[in-house]
């Protein structure tokens, strides 16, 4: 590689060290509350919803902030982020009404 | 190479302003993600199907254990978050300082979560066999099976997103690599991170060994 191809491209600082200490702690702290659910001994189905939720704002949160993903164009965004949405949907469509079977037809064990 | 400054497609060097090799992640990452969810739902789905599945992990050491593992990775996203904003700012040793101790938090994960396979092979669970009992019956095999698979697969890519940072350690130390090419890097060991706050609920949080009732 020669020298002139390793400038990088020109950028905008994004973001600040507050920014980034403060959703590390909401992601340490949002962990915390997974921690406590699962020793709340809650219902299984509760737990689940609950801990899928929080997931998905934790994974929101890295997306946006870590990734950066909140300080690009709307159009990576678009590129990116429907089509996973679309393809899971479509996963979940085959998947869902054969676990609602199961459920009917066994004891769950969760 | 002024990518940013650009309307928002550069004739292909400047996607929606962002340089390929990041597009070029971000695509990979896409992939990436959908292997994942089809592994979480494979998992979900068999452990839905069995009456027999086990409930191993204690609060401690398995749930103390694989928290400890979260905040490493958590902590490992941020210092990979300063390290892009050090080389983007050109300060070559802080960059390279943090990029090391990123993979620091890597190698540290990837040794603690063996120390956890070890602990479930002396207890007898494998990828093919399973001692934990349910209810005086014999627990599901493809416990292990699931387990190991989903974990493994993630491990797999820790231990990789370790190497790659070694090595733009190395490069961008050098001038070998350049800012982008650290974002880029940053970016693979943020999804990793984004995998496990998946992986961690589904398989450690709703197994915990209390007394539930189903």
């Amino acid at each position: 590689m020669s020298t002139h191809e390793i400038a990088a491209t020109t950028h905008h600082e994004v973001g600040t060290k507050k920014l980034f200490m403060w959703v590390w702690f909401w992601l340490l702290a949002l962990t915390g509350i997974e921690v406590l659910l699962a020793y709340l001994r809650l219902e299984p189905h509760a737990m689940l919803i609950l801990l899928v939720g929080l997931s998905l704002i934790k994974s929101a949160l890295i997306v946006a902030y870590f990734m950066h993903m909140r300080f690009e164009k709307i159009g990576l965004f678009l590129v990116i982020v429907p089509s996973l949405v679309f393809c899971l949907i479509m996963i979940l469509i085959f998947v869902f009404p054969d676990s609602v079977r199961i459920v009917n037809m066994q004891t769950i064990h969760m | 190479m002024d990518a940013v400054a650009g309307p928002a497609w550069g004739g292909g060097v400047a996607p929606f302003t962002a340089n390929t090799k990041k597009l070029g992640m971000w695509l990979f990452l896409l992939s990436d993600s959908l292997t994942f969810s089809t592994a979480i739902l494979a998992y979900a789905y068999v452990r839905l199907a069995s009456s027999s599945w086990p409930r191993p992990f204690e609060i401690y050491p398995a749930i103390a254990n694989a928290t400890f593992l979260t905040i490493i990775l958590l902590s490992s996203s941020l210092t990979m978050v300063f390290a892009v904003a050090a080389a983007h700012r050109d300060e070559v040793r802080k960059a390279v300082v943090y990029i090391i101790l990123t993979a620091i938090g890597g190698a540290a994960f990837v040794i603690l979560h063996l120390g956890e396979w070890f602990r479930l092979f002396a207890e007898g669970v494998t990828p093919w066999s399973n001692q934990f009992t349910v209810n005086g019956q014999p627990g599901d095999p493809l416990f292990g099976g699931t387990f190991f698979g989903l974990t493994g697969l993630h491990m797999l890519h820790v231990s990789i997103g370790v190497i790659y940072l070694c090595i733009m350690a190395y490069g961008f130390g050098r001038r070998k690599f350049n800012a982008d090419h650290v974002e880029v890097s940053g970016l693979y060991w943020h999804f990793v991170d984004l995998v496990w706050m998946f992986i961690f609920p589904m398989v450690y949080l709703m197994s915990v060994n209390l007394n539930v009732k189903s």
